[in-house]
C-alpha cells in the first residue's frame, strides 16, 4: 500500500535525516516506527503527507508517486490520509465540532452529512459533551481525541500518528492507543511513531527501528529495543 | 458545490472576524487611519481648489477712464475688449455709479463727504472692470488696452490708467503660487496615500502571520488554497468596509466643527455642507479603497504561508 523506495533526505544545512530507507506497509497493518529524537521518524511521516520532498528516492502510495503529484492532487491525496500530531494541531479558533466539520467541508461533504457524522465521531472518542469547546478549553488527552476524530471522520485509507502520546500522561496515553487499536481493527492502516516503550510493548505489532536515518531493525512482532 | 463552498467561506470569514476580535480591532484602527488620510486628502483638495479658484476670481484689472471720456468711446472700448478670446467678462460702471459707490463707502467720513459736496463736478471717471479666464492672460489684455489705437481718440487719451501695472508683480506671483500649489498638492496626495496603503498592508500581513500555523494545519487536512484563503480575504474586505463606515462617521463631527472655519477661509464653501452633499460619493470612494486594500492585502499575505 505504501512503499518507501531508497529514500534519502538531506536538509539544506547538510544534516542527513534519512539515509537510503526502503520499506513497505501492507493494508490493515499497524506499524510502529521507533527511534531516538532526531532519528528521522518525523521526516519519514512528513514525506507521506507530501510536506517534505525526498532528496533521493521515491515514496509510493498504492501505485502513485506522492511527490510527483500536482498541487491540487496533493489536496485530494491528503484527504485520504488522517494525520495525528504530538502537538494536536487543532484550529485554535474553531470548536471541537468545527475542527472536525472543517475536515469534512474540505473533503466536499454536504451540510447534512456533516451534521450527522461529526457528533457521531465525537461520541466515538467519548467527547460528545465537549462538542462546543474550543481547543484551549480542553485537556491534552481531549485535544488528542478531537484530533483523532478529525483524522478518522473522512474514513481515510491510512492514519499517520506522529508521537500522538508524546504530550500525554500514562492514562491518556493508554486510552489513545486503545482508540488507535480499535480503528485498526476496523480496517484502517496505521503508522505510528513513538519513543514510548510501554506503548510499543503493549501493542505487539510490527516495529521498525530507526537510528541515524537508517532502518536498523524491522520486526514482525517487535518490542522496543534501543 | 461552488455555492456551498462560497457560503462556507463567507460564514467562516464572519466567524473569524468575530473570534479574532482583538486582531480585528487593531487592523481596523490602522485601516481607519488610512481611510481617514484618504478622506482628508479629498477634503483638503476641495478646499484648496475652491480657494485657488476664488483667488483666481478675485484677480481682475480696472481700466480708469479720464473724466472727459465720452460714453460711446467707453462702450466702444468695452465692446472691443469683449471680443478678445482671453476675456471672460467685463463690467462697466458709469461716472455716476462710481461716485455713488464712493459716497457709500465713505458715508461715515464727514470730511470726504463735505469735500465732495463742495465740488461742482463729479471728480471720478468711469471704470471698466475686466476679468480674464486665466490670471496669466492679464498682461496681454493690458498691453492691448495700452496700445494707442485703443487708449486714444483723435490723439486725446481716453484711458487714465490701468491698474494692471501696479498689480503686475502680485498677479504674476499669484499665478505661479496657484500652479505650484496644485503640483505640490498632487505630490503630497500620492506620498500620503502610498504610505498609508503600505502601513495597512503590513498590518494585515502581521495579522495573518499570527494565523500561519492555522494555515498550515488547514493545508495538511487537505484544504485547497482557495478554501484556506477565502475566509482571510473576506475578513480583509470586512475590515475595509467597516473602517469606511467608521471613518465616514468620524468625518461628521470633524467637518461640523471645521465648517465655520472653512467658510471664513473660503467664502461659499462649508466643508460640512460639502460632506453632506457628497456623502454617497465620498463613502463609495472610501469603501472601494478599503475593500480593495483589505482584500488584496489579505490575498497576498496568505500566499506566503500556503506553500506547505
Amino acid at each position: 500500500m505504501i512503499y518507501f523506495d531508497k529514500v534519502s533526505k538531506i536538509y539544506p544545512d547538510n544534516s542527513v535525516a534519512l539515509d537510503n530507507v526502503s520499506f513497505g506497509v501492507d493494508p490493515n497493518e499497524f506499524v510502529s516506527v521507533v527511534g531516538h529524537s532526531g532519528a528521522g521518524k518525523t521526516t519519514l511521516l512528513k514525506m507521506l503527507l507530501a510536506e517534505e520532498r525526498p532528496t533521493e528516492g521515491a515514496v509510493f502510495f498504492q501505485s502513485t508517486n506522492i511527490h510527483g503529484l500536482r498541487k491540487n492532487e496533493i489536496n485530494d491525496f491528503r484527504r485520504k490520509i488522517g494525520a495525528i500530531f504530538q502537538d494536536f494541531r487543532l484550529l485554535p479558533n474553531k470548536t471541537a465540532y468545527e475542527n472536525i466539520a472543517f475536515a469534512m467541508e474540505v473533503a466536499g461533504k454536504g451540510d447534512e452529512e456533516i451534521e450527522s457524522d461529526v457528533p457521531h465521531v465525537l461520541e466515538l472518542v467519548d467527547l460528545g459533551r465537549k462538542m462546543w469547546s474550543f481547543p484551549h478549553q480542553l485537556s491534552g488527552g481531549e485535544k488528542q481525541r478531537v484530533a483523532i476524530a478529525r483524522a478518522i471522520v473522512n474514513h481515510p485509507d491510512i492514519i499517520i500518528a506522529d508521537e500522538p502520546t508524546g504530550n500525554l500522561d500514562p492514562i491518556n496515553t493508554y486510552e489513545i492507543v486503545q482508540i488507535l487499536k480499535k480503528i485498526n481493527d476496523l480496517g484502517t492502516t496505521i503508522i505510528l511513531t513513538t519513543h514510548n516503550k510501554g506503548v510499543i510493548d503493549s501493542l505487539g505489532r510490527r516495529v521498525i527501528t530507526i537510528e541515524g536515518g537508517k532502518i536498523i531493525r524491522d520486526d514482525k512482532e517487535g518490542r522496543y529495543i534501543l | 458545490m461552488l455555492w456551498t463552498n462560497t457560503k462556507r467561506v463567507i460564514r467562516s470569514g464572519f466567524v473569524n472576524f468575530w473570534r479574532n476580535g482583538f486582531v480585528s480591532i487593531a487592523s481596523m484602527l490602522v485601516m481607519i487611519i488610512t481611510l481617514f488620510v484618504l478622506g482628508s486628502i479629498i477634503f483638503t483638495s476641495v478646499i484648496l481648489t475652491t480657494s485657488l479658484e476664488e483667488i483666481k476670481n478675485k484677480v481682475d484689472i480696472n481700466v480708469y477712464f479720464v473724466t472727459t471720456a465720452s460714453e460711446e468711446d467707453i462702450v466702444a472700448i468695452k465692446k472691443s475688449v469683449e471680443t478678445l478670446p482671453e476675456v471672460e467678462r467685463t463690467t462697466y460702471q458709469t461716472r455716476e455709479q462710481v461716485l455713488a459707490e464712493f459716497r457709500k463707502r465713505h458715508e461715515n467720513n464727514q470730511f470726504i463727504i463735505q469735500g465732495l459736496d463742495e465740488l461742482q463736478d463729479n471728480p471720478l471717471g468711469a471704470v471698466l472692470n475686466i476679468k480674464a479666464k486665466e490670471p496669466s492672460q492679464y498682461e496681454g489684455i493690458a498691453q492691448y488696452l495700452e496700445s494707442s489705437a485703443v487708449a486714444q481718440r483723435n490723439g486725446v487719451p481716453v484711458i487714465d490708467k490701468i491698474n494692471y501695472n501696479q498689480n503686475k508683480i502680485a498677479i504674476e506671483k499669484l499665478s505661479r503660487l496657484i500652479d505650484t500649489g496644485q503640483k505640490l498638492g498632487l505630490i503630497l496626495t500620492i506620498i500620503l496615500a502610498t504610505i498609508s496603503v503600505i502601513i495597512t498592508f503590513n498590518t494585515i500581513r502581521l495579522a495573518i502571520y499570527i494565523s500561519r500555523e492555522e494555515i498550515s494545519i488547514m493545508r495538511l487536512v487537505g484544504a485547497s488554497s482557495k478554501y484556506v484563503r477565502g475566509p482571510f480575504v473576506i475578513v480583509g474586505i470586512m475590515y475595509g468596509a467597516l473602517s469606511a463606515l467608521i471613518t465616514m462617521a468620524l468625518f461628521y463631527p470633524i467637518t461640523y466643527s471645521l465648517g465655520r472655519a472653512t467658510q471664513n477661509l473660503v467664502t461659499g464653501l462649508n466643508i460640512n455642507a460639502y460632506y453632506i452633499q457628497n456623502f454617497v460619493q465620498i463613502f463609495l470612494i472610501l469603501l472601494a479603497a478599503g475593500v480593495i486594500v483589505g482584500g488584496v492585502s489579505s490575498y497576498l499575505a496568505v500566499r506566503r504561508y500556503l506553500k506547505v
